[in-house]
């Protein structure tokens, strides 16, 4: 089993939802973060004031897939998410040593 | 035949009933009184609901949006709690220190406790509406003027020294203040025998330059916000400010087209000077903003609105159309290079630009009113012969502005040095300035015990 921590753009998350129900992955948790990788931010001014904000509002994914499943639903993941623009965000996968469903203590692949 | 009968049959009953000439003259001179009278009260007092609407929502969302969130609710109690204060100390003293007969620079105690103020007129200030309408009416300004001053001392003042601050301030600034400028024997009073006669529709010295210089005194005394001004304090919420802002353009039809005391043809003039200044002050502060930093902030737009509003205050009532636009879009510009040039080059911290705002508007204001002020708009000032006199600087009278200026140092001396002294004695009662661990808390927990959002998971 591998975990996907995915972050992207906001405006991109129903997008990524949508293409990842479409080939059977209904499981994710999402949080709202900030944060910055090369993309700069941008400057505000008030009354004459500026701030520069450096960190900017991203989602984050996580969801855990079976080995098997884990190319193509990164190819759906990434390509849903991409504009091509600096800001698009990252992709990073751990390995999972275990899933336990709490209702029925299910263990491994079928407690996903 | 039928028509010449019931012709007949009148006459008769006419003749019967007639009273003189001289009766029916008096009733309908008393009706007509008392059309005006209603017509008069009704405008009244809706301004007063107005101006009070001024205060809380207008500046309340207006200064409470532009703090950080932990402090949206410590910087509208500020607001919201003069609405009580200032209204208990009105009661008591402050209408007779304002508006009763004293001497030229403050009334005597005989309207404390209102005594007396009932629904008889006071042909002094207002013939045609009960004076109890023109006391609460003029209650409203008590109100908003402190309430100004807290955008320059928001974030980090005690909220037990800003209670202290603002009720010595009423009776040491505002009282005497008021009472120069409209009080019946008042030294800058134009329309009651005042030895300089200086123009102040709606307060332009009394309400704007006082609040406003107050502020920069304030700011100066209680020095800079923790982390001003490297850390971010930027506003917590625009879309509330502009809520309050559009709430203080309406209110201020009140505040000034109010100042007729009368729903008159001076009245209209008043509301559409007011009107046009705060337009075209909105696309004076936009365009200046936008040419210096390339955007035109939603932010400077209502500052420059509220701007526009502050220098035409003392001009309503007194100006054409045509200078109200001028004015308006002259103090949308010197607002926005006071609140961001000037205030950056000296380095205070006029948190939410107070001064700025209302200091420098109000001063302007004050200035071009001795200016355009013309006999075609506002001709109640007579001469013992009857005939009409010249007003500003346009109907030929250039010494007007000489009296502005005076009306405003004399507002500017009484503003610095009164807030001076009234900070050193609560500095000395309570002191000042909020813990530095309450402030970077935030005054909304640490003084109130409260926060102004509480999203529930």
């Amino acid at each position: 089993m591998k975990k996907i921590e995915a972050i992207i753009q906001p405006f991109k998350l129903d997008p990524v939802k949508e293409a990842l129900k479409a080939i059977g992955i209904d499981g994710m948790t999402i949080t709202e973060v900030r944060g910055h990788g090369r993309q700069k931010g941008h400057k505000e001014v008030y009354r004459g004031q500026e701030y520069n904000v450096d960190l900017l509002p991203k989602m984050k994914l996580e969801l855990v897939v079976a080995d098997a499943r884990l190319d193509e639903v990164l190819r759906t993941l990434t390509g849903a998410a991409r504009t091509g623009k600096i800001g698009d965000g990252k992709v990073f996968i751990y390995e999972v040593a275990e899933a336990i469903r709490i209702r029925n203590d299910d263990r491994g692949e079928t407690a996903l | 035949m039928k028509v010449l009968i019931l012709f007949v049959f009148s006459m008769a009953a006419m003749a019967q009933t007639a009273p003189s000439i001289d009766a029916r003259l008096a009733a309908l001179d008393t009706a007509v009184k008392s059309a005006q009278s209603a017509g008069d009260n009704a405008w009244m007092l809706t301004s007063a609901a107005l101006v009070l609407m001024m205060t809380g929502p207008g500046l309340a969302l207006f200064y409470g949006g532009l703090v950080r969130r932990k402090n949206v609710l410590g910087t509208m109690m500020h607001s919201f709690i003069l609405m009580a204060v200032i209204t208990a100390l009105w009661a008591i003293v402050g209408y007779s220190l304002a508006f009763a007969e004293g001497s030229s620079v403050i009334g005597d105690l005989r309207y404390a406790f209102l005594r007396g103020v009932g629904i008889t007129p006071n042909p002094d200030y207002a013939g045609t509406i009960p004076q109890q309408t023109f006391m609460v009416y003029q209650l409203m300004f008590a109100i908003i003027t402190p309430a100004l001053i807290s955008g320059a001392f928001a974030e980090r003042m005690k909220f037990s020294a800003m209670l202290l601050f603002t009720v010595l301030w009423a009776l040491l600034v505002y009282f005497p203040m008021a009472h120069m400028v409209w009080g019946k024997g008042g030294l800058l009073n134009a329309a009651l025998g005042g030895k300089i006669p200086c123009f102040d529709f709606a307060g332009g010295t009394v309400v704007h330059i006082t609040s406003g210089v107050s502020a920069l005194i304030c700011a100066l005394y209680l020095g800079k916000r923790v982390g001003y001004p490297h850390e971010q304090m930027k506003p917590h919420s625009v879309v509330l400010s502009v809520i309050g802002a559009c709430l203080l353009w309406v209110g201020w039809f009140g505040f000034n087209a109010g100042s007729a005391l009368a729903a008159s043809g001076l009245a209209t003039s008043a509301f559409v000077a007011t009107h046009f200044g705060a337009a075209a002050a909105a696309l004076g502060w936009m365009f200046a903003e936008w040419i210096r930093t390339g955007k035109p902030s939603v932010l400077g737009a209502i500052s420059g609105c509220v701007a526009g509003l502050v220098a035409i205050t003392p001009a309503s009532g007194f100006v054409q159309p045509f200078p109200a636009l001028l004015i308006g879009f002259l103090a949308g510009i010197v607002c926005y290079l006071m609140a961001t040039l000037v205030k950056h080059k000296f380095g205070y911290d006029d948190s939410l630009d107070a001064f700025g705002v209302h200091g420098a508007g109000g001063t302007l204001g004050a200035i071009l009113t001795g200016v355009f002020a013309t006999s075609a708009i506002n001709d109640s000032f007579k001469d013992s012969a009857g005939k009409t006199l010249a007003l500003g600087w346009v109907d030929g009278n250039a010494g007007q502005v000489l009296n502005q200026l005076v009306g405003t140092v004399i507002a500017w001396g009484l503003a610095i040095v009164g807030t001076l002294i009234i900070l050193k004695i609560c500095d000395a009662v309570v002191g000042v300035r909020a813990e530095r661990d309450h402030e970077i808390e935030g005054l909304d927990l640490s003084m109130h015990g409260e926060e102004g959002y509480f999203f529930e998971v």
